[in-house]
């Protein structure tokens, strides 16, 4: 397979507007003749789903929450980073561009990151003007924070609500068009598979979630906006629902699946408590402007936080990263968390937490400050954990939160399957191997409101789709298999419950593919979980039956399809024998301890081809150039 | 600790549903509610039986999936907190808990605790947002708008479109949602053009769906999660007569 990037030639600053210029364009009368899907309705497939019926598209957005509003971007916290310099602290498109590159450790494209930039001035200015209700200043004036891996000041916020926000913006948008007839909303309906025609994406196969009817629906395009693969850790910050199914179905349909190990683990979330725990839950790195960081100097100390002075506590980001502190980005904090919890400093009932001090800033500025810029934050908190922050320190502990990997896109977010086009986290485009806080939502709604609006047109008007139905036997045959699929896992009866599966699927990829890998231990995985797919498929009980509500088949055919792509996980892991970003190599470190490039073996994107359930994926490369940020081993000392 | 649960279970949407007892031993006080009723599902499967139904997402009070009547009250005995934030410490030890799905007309049941909340929204969609097609925007700080304004806009922005409202509201009103949307919107300078139309339309739709009207008991802010004051159905209701009184012009569709 070649992965032709697409990214155009010429200087950076002009790819992006020489690209829109010389894209063909659909003219307005013909648009309402092409129907375009758009699975998702979050940051990234919401805000593309109202733009495009806006520009005239017929589209069909599908979710399989009860409404489009409640798609996992709502919970994100902190914020979103954008260009405006508005701080006057030095900021610019360029620096932007430059802090993501660095940020993303060298494994992402240069030009996809520089347009991310450049688009991340506009998104702030749109959701403003869609009532978004961003921090102001007294002055009237748009606030702003700071992020992990920034030296500025670039994160907008709205309280630590940030991301329901701006999803509510984007989903008032998109009601907006359904309204208008532009869109037509599909909720509780779950896409599980696309359908493949003459070489295209022609549709896509879904279950009605209320009634448990397989349809299909045909389009000229599709788009997949629906999120990230955290879950396949079991316990994660990400929604409950959140799955892979639909990148998952696609790459199986030829969709290639690009870094699929480059996982983000986010160092401030609160700890693990017990067993029957279902879902980890993240602090806002935005805490980390004002908290410290630390653990007790020596192992085994058990004493009480405020009992240990000032001289017997390690604040170990200020020590090891003077320059950017508590502000180091997230793969750098999360490793030297888990270090320092490894060396027996570890803090909290199960040892497995550092603690995150708000004293000094209480001291500061006054505990009303804090309340007012972390009010939300501390509630949740104390509700967890049943202790008050305001006067304990609070107790946090890294937990997965992000995948930078995704679905292959070209330039055109288009993936190796023409007309599925991937957007928002499913996709792999802009991170590389380390994500920056405040950088997720940016990238979904500059995928969602401006990116693949403009260059969906280029697609539908070369390619001029040929007409094609529901009835064409493609679709049959797809509903068929899916339909198959629901009925054999049903059939199964077995012993074991489907959480059962996923959490032990959970805990080998935390143990092998999680902060810290190794040969051993990935090659290890490489067998255990085909065993416990293979178990699964023997052994899993769901009950009830396929003609109903029934959330048992749902999490069923996720975790399915979470049983093989921890398996390519674990294959990519192993492959790349280097630490970069979030995936961090033990053979593979710097006397310190700090994660080794190997940029001469491994400056590419991994992209897999999927072969059939029998055989390995095929890898295929593509190439990174850095023109611009020059390669060198990333300091944040 | 243990306790007794006694939870709504039906079917499907026009099937028969009632009260089914079932015990939930070894249960971590630190547990939230939800796991509480995943250990009881866990145990429902072993047993070769039908797990209950609920709905869930983000299980940190955000989402607004999560939607269950707690002995008769919606989201449970702590205020401003959503069902699936509520921890299994705030029930005694041995304690009978009821667990029902909202009651309204306008939301039907599907099954067990799970209804739909469809018209949520078509309420919004009836004029629930500022027309801004994307790229037409100018420059975020072109526009100055005052922090408190912007912070009470906030505090009625905060709605997670749960439904609680409608659910401990004796006449099943749907309006602390609808005029907190309002609100939010109708504070902030860019929202101004659509007001009176956003009010009248959202109100009516309101009424199209089947909500009961409001006689200001007051119950749906006590149920909000996110706490959200009746003072914006004051504001609703301003905007809404001040709109019914203004004359309408006809609105100019693009797709004609
Ligand atoms: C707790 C938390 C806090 C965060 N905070 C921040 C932050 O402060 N700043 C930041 O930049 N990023 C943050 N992030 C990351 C960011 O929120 C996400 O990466 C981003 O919102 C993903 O948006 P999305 O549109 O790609 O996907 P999602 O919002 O996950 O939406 C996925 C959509 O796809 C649908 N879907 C999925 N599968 C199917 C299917 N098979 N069929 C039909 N529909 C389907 C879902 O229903 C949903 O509508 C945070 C993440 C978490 C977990
Ligand atoms: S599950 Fe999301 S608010 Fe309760």
């Amino acid at each position: 397979m070649e992965l032709r990037s697409k990214v155009p030639a010429g200087p950076i600053e002009l790819k992006w507007d020489k690209h829109r210029f010389e894209m063909k364009l659909v003219n307005p009368a013909n648009k309402r003749k092409f129907t375009v899907i758009v699975v998702g309705s979050g940051l990234a497939g919401g805000a593309a789903a109202a733009t495009l019926s806006e520009l005239g598209y017929r589209v069909k957005c599908f979710c399989f929450q009860d409404s489009p509003r409640r798609a996992h971007s709502i919970a994100a916290q902190g914020g979103i980073n954008a260009a405006k310099n508005y701080r006057n602290d030095g900021d610019s498109v360029y620096r932007l561009f430059y802090d993501t590159v660095k940020g993303g450790d060298f494994r992402a494209r240069e030009g996809n990151v520089y347009r991310l930039a450049q688009i991340s001035v506009e998104i702030i200015d749109q959701c403003v003007a869609q009532g978004v209700p961003f921090a102001r200043e007294y002055g009237g004036l748009l606030a702003n924070r700071s992020f992990g891996g920034a030296q500025v000041s670039r994160t907008f916020y709205a309280r630590g609500q940030t991301g329901q926000q701006l999803l509510l913006g984007a989903y008032q948008a998109l009601e907006k068009e359904v309204a208008r007839g532009g869109v037509t909303m599909y909720s509780r309906t779950e896409m599980l598979d696309v359908v493949v025609i003459d070489g295209r994406a022609r549709g896509i196969v879904v279950r009605d979630l209320v009634t448990g009817k397989i349809e299909s629906h045909a389009a000229d395009a599709v788009v997949l906006g629906t999120g990230g693969y955290g879950n396949v850790f079991y316990l994660s910050t990400n929604a409950k629902g959140s799955n892979a199914t639909a990148i998952w179905r696609a790459h199986k349909r030829g969709a290639a699946f690009a870094n699929p190990c480059y996982t983000q683990i986010h160092p401030t979330c609160i700890p693990v408590s017990g067993e029957y725990q279902s879902k980890l839950t993240l602090m806002s790195e935005s805490l980390r402007n004002d908290g410290r960081v630390w653990v007790p100097a020596a192992a085994g100390d058990e004493r009480a936080p405020d009992q240990i002075p000032e001289s017997e506590r390690d604040y170990y980001l200020e020590r090891r990263y003077p320059s950017f502190g508590n502000l180091a980005p997230r793969d750098i904090a999360s490793r030297a968390a888990k270090a320092v919890c490894d060396e027996g400093r570890g803090v909290g009932p199960t040892r497995l937490g550092v603690y995150l001090d708000f004293a000094d800033a209480i001291q500061r500025v006054g505990a009303s400050t804090i309340r007012e810029r972390y009010g939300n934050l501390f509630e949740m908190y104390g509700r967890i954990t049943d202790e008050d922050p305001y006067r304990v320190p609070m107790r946090i502990f890294p937990a997965v939160h992000y995948t930078m990997g995704g679905l292959w896109v070209d330039y055109n977010l288009m993936s190796t399957i023409p007309g599925l086009h991937v957007i928002g986290e499913a996709n792999f485009s802009d991170h590389g191997a380390n994500r920056l806080g405040a950088s997720a939502l940016m990238q979904g709604l500059a995928d969602g409101y401006f990116v693949l609006p403009s260059t969906i047109g280029d697609y539908l008007a070369s390619e001029k789709p040929a007409p094609v139905d529901t009835t064409h036997p493609e679709f049959r045959l797809t509903e068929g298999e899916v339909a198959d699929r629901t009925r054999k896992l049903l059939a199964i009866k077995g012993k074991r419950t489907v959480d059962s599966f996923h959490r032990e699927l959970g805990r080998i990829m935390w143990e092998q593919c999680g902060m810290a890998r190794t040969a051993t231990g990935l090659e290890q995985a490489i067998v255990q979980i085909p065993s416990l797919r293979e178990e699964f498929w023997r052994n899993v009980n769901v009950p009830g039956s396929d003609a109903e509500l029934n959330q048992a088949v749902e999490k069923a055919g996720r975790v399915a399809d979470f049983l093989e792509l921890g398996e390519l996980m674990c294959r990519d892991a192993l492959h790349r024998e280097e630490s970069c970003g979030g995936h961090f190599r033990e053979e593979y470190q710097t006397a310190d301890g700090e994660a080794r490039r190997d940029d001469d073996r491994f400056a590419y994107v991994a992209a897999w081809a999927y072969t059939g359930d029998h055989a390995a994926p095929r890898l295929c490369k593509e190439p990174l150039d850095f023109e611009y940020v020059h390669l060198a081993q990333r300091s944040y000392k | 600790m243990n306790v007794t649960l006694q939870v709504w279970r039906q079917a499907g949407p026009s099937a028969p549903g009632g009260m089914v007892r079932y015990e939930a031993n070894d249960i971590s006080p630190d547990a939230s509610f939800l796991e509480m009723l995943d250990v009881v599902n866990e145990r429902l499967m072993a047993a070769g039986e039908v797990p209950i139904a609920f709905d869930h997402d983000c299980r940190e009070g955000i989402c607004g999936s999560c939607s269950l009547m707690i002995n008769g009250v919606a989201h449970g005995p702590n205020k401003g907190t959503a069902t699936c934030q509520l921890h299994m410490r705030s029930f005694a030890d041995g304690r009978e808990i009821s667990v029902e799905p909202w009651r309204s007309r306008a939301f039907p049941i599907l099954r067990d605790l799970v209804v739909s909340r469809e018209a949520f929204d078509r309420i919004i969609a009836a004029g629930g947002y500022i027309s801004a097609p994307t790229g037409s925007a100018i420059d975020g700080n072109a526009t100055l708008i005052a922090k408190d304004e912007v912070d009470t806009a906030m505090d009625a922005a905060q709605c997670i479109g749960c439904g609680a409202c409608v659910a401990a509201c004796p006449n099943g009103s749907a309006s602390l949602f609808t005029a907190a949307k309002i609100t939010h919107l109708g504070l902030l300078p860019q929202g101004q053009p659509e007001r009176g139309l956003r009010a009248r339309r959202m109100v009516e739709q309101m009424d199209i769906e089947g909500f009961g009207g409001c006689t200001l008991y007051g119950e749906c802010q006590e149920a909000c999660p996110k706490l959200i004051s009746i003072d914006t159905i004051t504001r609703m209701n301003r905007d809404y007569l001040r709109a019914a009184v203004a004359p309408v012009r006809a609105v100019v569709s693009e797709s004609d």
